[in-house]
């Protein structure tokens, strides 16, 4: 793989894939159902959604297998969702309650189940994924570390740090930075002097840019790249532009309507609903029903206990 | 009515408009967001050329302060969440406090890092802490605490004069509560015995001149100990004074002496995880002090030695409570 490779998907071309539709709408009415719960009181704390990121983890999935180590971020709950299809038992999470992932403690932004990470402080985890590597290097495991970060998160030196280390040991990394533009409400051009790719290009290390989301296609292309890292061919960052729809994290966008409207004309939900109106409606419906389904019976649930260790 | 996040932002203001050379360095600190907690509102639009939102980079954000504070200026840094202070804390300990002294002579280093503190808003382990301990006992590094008692424009003007480093923890729930005012504090009222600046003491207006019992509490838990104080008189007429200081360390103990020998109880009240903390520090110098004189050990209330858990039900049973210090209290006098 050369530094620079761009794969660039317009429109939804290689047709829907229900269990992938599915995913993608479980993700989006989860994560609606946690603004509407944060509005009606019923969940406090702090959240941040990843509507219209969907499907970045979605497309990722299928070429993940289950002993890779997946690290997310704050903004994790479509990561966890596509790799468990458990909606009650982060909902649980975020809520306190009985059949919590991590009893109540961690919360949205501290998750761990499996090969499953998430941590709340930025830039943290990337570092803790080149250990996670060089385990999978040196025990001759086929797995690799996977880790997500935001645009905004480059600006830790940790990063730096640890792109350095698992280039020089050519480690079985794949970096996946959702570059939604924004950090906060930082846009991007305002806290990042260069781009991703010429910070990836300085380390020796192999850039994948993609654009669009039509999850098929992005699956197919990235197949390849990840099986390459799997290989030995080292770490490689995959940077997707993608569209942050929502708040950052509940009430808290700073950005005019007019430019969250234009964030709104990439969201895959239309162009998937475009596709087949009938399909959609159909999955959206089933999906939709789940959610709702998943709130009412977590809610009834009584507190999560604590087994404190 | 005044909150405590307004009379903070208040104080920049003042800050910003006395001193041609402060600088502000935070993440997300401009306008029209101001802060995570909205606490620089309207710096970045009166100050834009030195009021710098940057990118998350907090070691690098308390390294800039420090160098302009080498070239002569004087600088706040915003850490988001107080957490993160872990991340700088190459550039305060072992560049800013040592700076002061290493060379051989003082340099000064004006340097304040406010860090929004504490739990109680469900934001997780890693969102929820109060740091303090871990910046305790390091030479020529002063830590603080904002009060509603204490107006933060004298506060912060006596750090940035002070030329040396300053880490300054501000509990994130206390920013919404409102200052102290005659009335505030239901039957308390404010004094300032050991001189302006110095910590406040609260006393019931119909209170004895001795109390039962003295609570030292900085702001964060403050009304944690208030109300205590008002459920031990009203269940069981123990009186109590609180002592909240904004000077946590170094903690100057000898004015408040005669009190403490004074009372049956002596009560220091945390939400730090128990263990190397401000109150073991403070009741170190109590007893060095009042050894032979205090009538019992100091009850010491410090949030449980443990991480701090998101679900609300679950961090109660982690972070002290005022039911928690009324019993702590109780317990000592009837042990
Ligand atoms: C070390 C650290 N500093 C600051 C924060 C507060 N914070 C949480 S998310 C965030 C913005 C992250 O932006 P980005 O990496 O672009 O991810 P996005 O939120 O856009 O998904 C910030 C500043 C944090 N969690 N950790
Ligand atoms: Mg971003």
């Amino acid at each position: 793989m050369k530094a620079g490779t761009a794969i660039s998907v317009a429109g939804i071309d290689a047709g829907i894939d229900v269990d992938d539709l599915s995913s993608l709408l479980m993700i989006r009415h989860f994560e609606q159902s946690v603004l509407d719960l944060f509005a009606r009181g019923l969940l406090s704390g702090t959240t941040h959604t990843c509507l219209g990121q969907e499907y970045v983890p979605v497309a990722l999935g299928p070429l993940l297998a289950p002993d890779d180590f997946v690290f997310s971020n704050h903004r994790g709950h479509g990561h966890y969702l596509a790799r468990f299809d458990d909606p009650e038992g982060l909902l649980a999470e975020m809520t306190g309650r009985e059949g919590a992932v991590c009893s109540g403690v961690g919360g949205s932004q501290h998750i761990f189940r499996g090969t499953y990470l998430s941590t709340g402080v930025q830039g943290e985890s990337l570092p803790v994924a080149v250990g996670t590597a060089l385990w999978f290097q040196r025990t001759g495991l086929p797995g690799i570390a996977v880790a997500y970060i935001g645009d905004g998160t480059w600006g830790e030196g940790a990063v730096y740090e640890a792109l350095n280390l698992a280039a020089l040991w050519r480690l079985p990394l794949l970096v996946v930075v959702e570059n939604n533009g924004i950090a906060q409400t930082t846009p991007t051009a305002r806290a990042m002097a260069g781009d991703i790719a010429g910070r990836a290009a300085a380390f020796g290390i192999a850039h994948v840019s993609v654009t669009g989301s039509d999850v098929a296609a992005i699956r197919a292309r990235l197949a390849p790249v990840v099986e390459r890292t799997r290989a030995g061919g080292g770490p490689v960052v995959v940077e997707f532009a993608t569209h942050r729809l929502g708040p950052h994290s509940k009430g808290d966008d700073t950005r005019s309507a007019a430019e969250v409207a234009a964030e709104r004309e990439h969201d895959w939900h239309d162009a998937y609903r475009r596709l087949d109106p009938d399909l959609f409606a159909k999955v959206e419906d089933e999906q939709r029903t789940r959610i709702a389904e998943a709130v009412d019976r977590v809610l009834a649930r009584p507190a999560s206990v604590w087994e404190r260790g | 009515m005044e909150r405590v996040a307004e009379n903070l932002n208040r104080a920049l203001h003042a800050a910003f408009a006395a001193d041609p050379d402060l600088f502000l360095l935070g993440e997300d600190v401009a306008d029209p967001y101001g802060g995570a907690f909205k606490i620089t509102k309207g710096l970045s639009s009166g100050y834009p050329d030195r009021v710098l939102s940057t990118p998350i980079s907090e070691q690098s954000l308390v390294g800039v302060a420090n160098g302009l504070a080498l070239s002569g200026g004087r600088a706040i840094v915003e850490i988001m969440f107080g957490d993160f202070a872990t991340l700088a804390f190459d550039q305060i300990v072992n560049f800013a406090a040592k700076s002061v002294a290493m060379y051989g002579r003082r340099v000064e280093v004006p340097v304040i890092v406010r860090c929004p503190t504490g739990g109680r808003r469900g934001y997780g382990p890693t969102h929820s802490q109060s740091l303090q301990k871990h910046f305790i006992g390091v030479p020529h590094l002063s830590v603080h605490e904002i009060s509603p008692f204490h107006d933060s424009t004298a506060l912060l003007a006596g750090l940035l004069a002070d030329g040396e480093p300053a880490v300054l923890f501000e509990d994130k729930v206390l920013y919404t509560q409102p200052m102290y005012e005659p009335g505030t504090d239901g039957p308390f009222v404010a004094d300032f015995p050991f001189g302006a600046g110095g910590p406040a003491r609260l006393r019931a207006s119909d209170g004895d001149d001795v109390a039962d019992c003295v609570i030292i509490a900085p702001g964060g838990v403050a009304r944690r100990a208030l109300a205590a104080a008002g459920t031990l008189f009203a269940e069981h007429e123990i009186t109590c004074e609180v002592i909240v200081p904004t000077r946590l360390y170094p903690f100057d103990v000898e004015p408040l002496l005669p009190a403490l020998a004074g009372a049956e109880v002596v009560c220091l009240v945390e939400d730090c995880a128990a263990g190397g903390t401000w109150g073991t520090e403070v009741a170190a110098r109590v007893y060095q002090r009042l050894w032979g004189r205090l009538r019992r050990p100091v009850v010491l209330c410090s949030a449980e030695a443990e991480v701090i858990p998101t679900a609300a039900h679950l961090e109660q049973t982690v972070l002290p409570q005022a039911s928690d210090i009324h019993r702590a209290i109780w317990e000592a006098l009837h042990a």
